[in-house]
């Protein structure tokens, strides 16, 4: 059989979002790979210079729509380095809180997307089953379950609701039983490692070329996490650890999916010392209306380094925002990881590689 | 072992409860236009509903009305439930509940609020009828470029070769249609032409994701093949006959007592038929196409894989027979290995003339029968819905090169243990 | 991280450390292979972050960030392009991450960047016609929140 293109998209079941993958197969082998994104492009930067810079956290929000705290808390952080305002330490403190809550909420949501991509269909309702909990909490501190508009420049919309320890605390403990679980279900399950293992493979050099940040270039063995390298909010007293592959050779599907796995069990311990450490005071600091200068903000999102560049000239909107995402320099190198695997693994590391076409897109 | 229900043969069934109907009706007409009315003629259709040839005729219609009916009909809504709640539950929800307090006409709805039932909470049995009614009134696309012909002949080759097999399978030592000496052969090769109605509908679809599915089924049907037969005929060595009905009787002996239980002679507790069990179990399931062998109608990667392009009743038809396909599947590894219908006997009648113990059906045979399957089913269910996918080429690979030395390993054991078992004290 | 300023050599417009652990440079267009490569090889920046293009009514100016995995340094460049020649050298054969975003910065800011294998559109449609991010491309102010503000001025 000669070679031939195929679309896997965009109207896809597997596809986690709207976007187009062509493989060149010959046989069953991949040869070539083109992804085709844009699909949701929304104009995320030109509108956002024409609103004011707190009404963009709004937009921020829906950048990516599963993990939505850290993008607005991404925005906000860029904003308040332009501006040269300090946001008081139990602000910082409860942003770190929803932060983490969030991330075990997008890494959940990726969980639930992976298992039936495999063929696990049982692991899409108990990782969503268990999301509906983070979901709780987060409409407890925010008001919102998805969306929340929760991050303002300055700190956050509003303090803790009484009782939120008792409240983490019970989901917390309800959640590791069910890591247990889960661990039976995916680790254990020797055609799930022989479905992963060996599979979407980069090296070291290639994924950091071509820009991978996030848990796909801790998998390769790189330890690179911005909550450590460059510590904004309160990361720095916090003691949790960066999941970084430490077997022999990395950068394969199940490298990714064992980095970011992990990473719900560290974000279960950030929550539990932050609620306990958390300061009383103000959490939200007065911030200026008009701003001229340059922000500059990366943190780690749940999918890797997200980076705003803002540029503000004396107005009360910015003049430029860049968003860089991600998932965008991720799906970049998805070409390299794809050639050479055979097309029944498309689905396997794609979804490893955690794509939400929302922040992708802008 | 308790009696059937259906004895000695459902033909017989049939024909003699014909008999009894078609002579009550014959004696009604007969009396009721005696000679010498102007209705005589009449005792015409007396006569000819007496007939011979006609009875036989119509007591085979019906018996093939009933098994189709209950394998095709029953069997597979029971299964298809079976499958949803149990699946539903593993996944840590309720499943399907709609009953039939739930339809919203009289007299169900004014049944439902005299005895205050919830709409909601039913068993949800009737959920699969919704379903297939559903997809009746669905409109039945044909692809532009397709191969309409061979389009069309695909369902319908699936459907009725599946359907074929329940002429021979027996669901008790009665509830048989066909007792045909080689019927093993014969359930088995109907099992197979199924593969070749996928890798048409793969082909005659036009479009790239069917083709491969359709290439990948055939491939993955074709190497789980081969353990199949070979299993049986590990297992025929003991048997020594084609015939569903002997095999089963082969197993209805007594092999052991352990404390008060008896332990009949099953074929999975021999040692070279067990390994023959694993191997069957494992190709079955490939055969099937449940997850973890369900790459050609992977929904992640192919959409529904050779399965795409049918709409409608087409789908509803191929969707549901998959079914049924379990249902044969089951009952072949029940009555091969699991020791068919019997069941332990609670109680005997012994008649003071006669040399035989005459066993009372309490429990009969069709329901131990249904039992196992169900049982075996549901581990099938269980096994499905815990694991992920396999990929095609590990199956491939699992199929040809774990599958078939294994397979050939029992067939080695159950050589030896035929050949010399007798003269070593007659180990199995 | 301040002492990186030392080992810069001549030919730069501006240089300055605006943050802690951020070195900012400003270079015309044409010297951005070297003082890229320089970057990349000499000082180890090995992972480029961001490429940016921004349209200050004069002049365009394309931004890169690459970051030191091992120092924790950031070096942002900027380079100047004039506006009616919009064209600068690609950087695609440093560092591989720049593909994606150089046919971002060309699809929504008209900025050319001459090396880059695959410059075409990726996030609007292929057969868009404008390059909407500019400045001169009208931002719809009639469907949304108006400030009276805007409504004076009648929009930017």
């Amino acid at each position: 059989m000669a070679e031939f293109w195929v679309n896997m998209g965009p109207q896809h079941p597997m596809t986690h979002g709207l976007w187009n993958m062509k493989v060149k197969i010959d046989g069953e082998t991949i040869t070539d790979a083109a992804p085709e994104i844009g699909y949701l492009h929304r104009g995320y930067e030109k509108i956002m210079e024409v609103r004011e810079f707190q009404k963009n956290v709004v937009l921020t929000d829906r950048l990516c729509y599963v993990s939505s705290v850290t993008w607005s808390h991404a925005y906000c952080l860029a904003c308040e380095k332009m501006m040269e305002i300090e946001v008081p330490l139990r602000g910082q403190w409860i942003r770190v809180i929803s932060l983490e809550i969030q991330r075990i909420a997008s890494h959940l949501m990726w969980l639930a997307a992976y298992g039936p991509d495999l063929g696990l269909l049982t692991g899409l309702l108990w990782a969503l089953r268990e999301r509906e909990l983070f979901l709780d909490l987060l409409q407890l501190l925010s008001g919102a379950r998805m969306n929340q508009n929760f991050p303002r420049i300055g700190g956050v919309r509003n303090d803790l609701p009484p009782d939120f320890d008792k409240y983490c605390a019970k989901v917390i403990k309800h959640f590791r039983e069910k890591l247990k679980e889960y661990e039976r279900l995916f680790h254990d399950s020797k055609i799930f490692l022989m479905r992963t293992q060996g599979v979407g493979r980069i090296s070291r050099n290639e994924a950091v070329n071509w820009g991978v940040t996030g848990p796909n270039l801790r998998a390769c063995g790189v330890d690179v996490d911005f909550r450590r390298r460059e510590p904004y909010e309160t990361y720095e007293e916090v003691d949790f650890e960066p999941q970084v592959w430490k077997g022999g050779d990395g950068g394969d599907s199940y490298a990714r999916f064992m980095c970011r796995f992990n990473e719900l069990e560290e974000s279960c311990r950030i929550i539990e010392q932050a609620v306990k450490k958390i300061p009383s005071g103000p959490y939200r600091a007065k911030a200026p209306r008009r701003a001229e200068g340059e922000g500059f903000a990366r943190t780690e999102d749940s999918r890797g380094e997200a980076l705003f560049y803002i540029i503000g000239d004396g107005d009360d909107r910015p003049y430029r925002v860049k968003i860089r995402s991600p998932v965008f320099c991720t799906m970049a190198a998805t070409p390299i990881m794809l050639r050479g695997n055979k097309m029944a693994d498309v689905v396997s590391i794609l979804g490893s590689v955690d794509v939400c076409v929302g922040e992708m897109d802008k | 072992m308790s009696g059937a229900l259906v004895s000695p043969d459902l033909f017989t069934l049939c024909k003699v409860l014909l008999t009894g109907i078609m002579k009550i009706q014959s004696d009604a007409i007969l009396a009721g236009a005696p000679v010498g009315s102007p209705v005589e003629p009449l005792r015409g259709i007396a006569y000819f509903l007496m007939e011979d040839w006609f009875l036989t005729f119509n007591a085979w219609m019906i018996a093939i009305t009933i098994m189709v009916t209950w394998a095709a009909a029953i069997q597979l809504l029971t299964m298809m439930w079976i499958e949803r709640k149990f699946y539903s539950r593993l996944q840590d929800r309720y499943g399907i509940m709609i009953s039939i307090w739930s339809l919203p006409f009289w007299p169900f709805s004014w049944w439902a609020k005299r005895r205050n039932k919830p709409t909601h909470r039913g068993l949800g049995y009737l959920q699969n009828v919704a379903d297939g009614v559903k997809l009746l009134q669905k409109e039945n696309i044909t692809p532009a470029n397709a191969d309409s012909a061979m389009f069309h002949t695909a369902p319908v080759l699936i459907a009725s070769s599946t359907v074929m097999i329940f002429a021979a399978l027996p669901f008790s030592e009665g509830f048989v249609i066909a007792n045909m000496p080689m019927s093993l052969l014969f359930i088995l090769a109907a099992f197979s032409i199924a593969p070749l109605g996928i890798l048409i509908a793969g082909w005659a679809s036009n479009n790239k994701y069917s083709l491969i599915g359709g290439m990948r089924a055939a491939a993955q049907l074709m190497a789980y093949e081969i353990p199949l037969l070979l299993a049986v005929v590990a297992l025929l060595m003991y048997a020594g006959s084609l015939n569903v009905l002997e095999i089963v009787r082969k197993q209805e002996t007594l092999l052991a007592m352990v404390g008060p239980i008896p332990i009949p002679a099953w074929n999975v507790f021999s040692i070279p038929q067990f390994i023959g069990f694993t191997v069957f179990l494992v190709a079955i399931m490939a055969e099937m196409e449940r997850i973890p062998f369900d790459i050609p109608e992977a929904e992640a990667e192919l959409v529904e894989g050779w399965l795409t392009e049918y709409s409608g009743m087409r789908f509803g038809l191929v969707f549901g027979f998959k079914w049924l396909r379990a249902l044969a599947g089951s009952a072949l590894v029940v009555i091969l290995y699991l020791g068919g219908w019997s069941g332990p006997v609670f109680v005997t009648l012994t008649p003071s003339v006669g040399p035989t113990v005459i066993p009372i059906p309490i429990i009969p045979h069709e329901v131990w029968f249904l039992l196992k399957v169900y049982l075996l089913f549901l581990l099938f269910v269980w096994v499905s819905w815990s694991v992920p996918r396999v990929r095609i080429d590990q199956i491939l690979n699992i199929g040809w090169k774990r599958l078939i030395p294994l397979a050939l390993l029992a067939i080695l054991l159950a050589a030896y243990f035929a050949a010399l078992g007798p003269a070593l004290g007659g180990i199995r | 991280m301040k002492k990186l300023r030392a080992r810069f050599p001549s030919a730069l417009t501006e240089l300055g450390v605006p943050r802690p652990t951020v070195v900012k440079a400003v270079i015309d267009r044409k010297d951005l292979l070297e003082v890229c490569a320089y970057v990349k090889d000499e000082l180890g920046f090995e992972h480029l972050s961001c490429i940016s293009a921004v349209d200050w009514k004069d002049h365009f100016e394309s931004v890169y960030h690459m970051y030191n995995y091992a120092t924790g340094t950031t070096v942002q460049i900027n380079a100047l392009i004039p506006h009616d020649d919009p064209k600068i050298d690609s950087i695609v054969k440093l560092w591989n991450a720049a593909l994606y975003h150089e046919r971002e910065a060309w699809d929504l800011m008209g900025v050319v960047y001459e090396g880059n294998p695959n410059l075409e559109r990726i996030l609007l449609p292929k057969d868009f016609l404008y390059h909407p991010l500019r400045k001169d491309f009208p931002q719809e102010t009639e469907r949304q929140y108006i400030s009276r503000r805007k409504l004076k001025t009648g929009g930017r």
